[in-house]
């Protein structure tokens, strides 16, 4: 009886000692340097697949993403900042590379745009129910005692009728 | 009058949009034009030991045109530049883009090589310099070695015709000042 406790911690310790044996195996395929990977995975984020145009290539498996992934580790490891990588696809591959358009006077509408649209909601959102206050206003105010009286009637002979 | 708000809006959005119908998005204006083109030296298709670079051209109007004999849309335009070559219109130099040296030589055996001479580049490494996202693309390059235009897909005839040989011609007669006709500009917009 006291021989399956130790069986199943022996059997616990063969898998414990397998385990990192598993897992080396897998890490070295996956990513030869996770901190350069990392790296390189945040500015493909930022660059447009020309291929496939709403995919950055981080997402993209298209031959030309590809590449450019490499290119972009290499430059990585030649120790290139983020922004000097950015500024040489630009050069070859102008703005639209860049998965966020830059802020420049081509590009005002495009930022503004979605502001000003909303702004000139409010505006009229506001105009309008000014309108609608002047015109019902007087139907606002409570009723007068012979109102009333007639609502109560009102009221009352419903309730009659779903009595009956 | 409570119609023209909406009617006006409408207006304007279906301009937009008819103007957007027209835009072809995959046709990126390329940020080389009236650039000097990257300078590269490759080795050449079929003489392998022999470099060319793109400096050999320099005094001359030529064309860079970039294939591979896995595209496609090559074999649509390869006609074109077999006649254009036969012409004897303009230098056209192939840069055989990603590709193996065999299937390459192959494709240029079985349908005839409109090109002076190709080069090879085999990783994409100069592609990627000059900004090259989809085969065939061709860059018309002057005497001082600057780009002046740059066809993104096959060439077409019409393309050919109203703006790529009107263009040669100019810029053959051209010095580093002069500037393009408005009439060529149109044309190749």
């Amino acid at each position: 009886m006291r021989l399956m406790p130790t069986l199943s911690a022996v059997f616990a310790a063969l898998l414990l000692l397998q385990a990192p044996l598993l897992s080396a195996k897998e890490a070295v395929t996956m990513a030869e340097d996770p901190v350069l990977e990392k790296i390189v995975n945040e500015i493909s984020a930022e660059l447009r697949c020309l291929v496939c145009q709403n995919q950055t290539i981080a997402d993209s498996h298209a031959d030309l993403a590809v590449d450019l992934k490499n290119q972009v580790r290499d430059m990585v490891r030649e120790g290139k900042t983020q922004d000097e990588i950015v500024d040489y696809m630009v050069q070859r591959y102008g703005d639209f590379v860049r998965y966020r358009p830059p802020v420049k006077a081509s590009t005002y509408l495009l930022w503004v745009g979605p502001f000003l649209l909303l702004f000139v909601g409010i505006f009229v959102l506001i105009l309008n129910l000014k309108k609608r206050r002047l015109l019902t206003g007087e139907q606002d105010e409570a009723l007068s005692p012979e109102e009333s009286e007639r609502l109560a009637q009102l009221l009352r002979s419903e309730e009659e009728k779903n009595k009956s | 009058m409570r119609f023209l708000l909406p009617l006006g809006l409408f207006t304007v959005i279906v301009g937009f949009l008819w103007v957007g119908l027209s835009l072809n998005p995959h046709e990126v204006p390329s940020p080389f034009i009236d650039k000097p083109a990257p300078d590269f030296t490759l080795p050449q298709l079929h003489d392998p030991q022999k470099n060319f670079s793109n400096k050999d051209m320099l005094g001359k109007v030529w064309m860079l045109n970039v294939w591979a004999s896995w595209c496609v849309a090559c074999r649509q335009e390869h006609p074109l530049l077999v006649q254009m070559a036969r012409a004897q219109l303009f230098p056209v130099v192939g840069l055989n883009y990603k590709d193996g040296r065999e299937d390459a030589l192959r494709w240029l055996l079985d349908d005839g090589d409109p090109y002076v001479l190709s080069v090879m580049d085999n990783k994409g490494n100069v592609g990627i310099d000059y900004g090259v996202y989809g085969v065939p693309e061709s860059f018309v390059i002057d005497k001082q070695g600057v780009i002046r235009h740059k066809v993104i897909g096959p060439l077409g005839p019409a393309e050919l015709q109203n703006c790529v040989i009107p263009l040669v011609r100019e810029l053959e007669k051209a010095t580093a000042e002069s500037q393009i006709s408005e009439e060529v500009k149109k044309a190749c917009v």
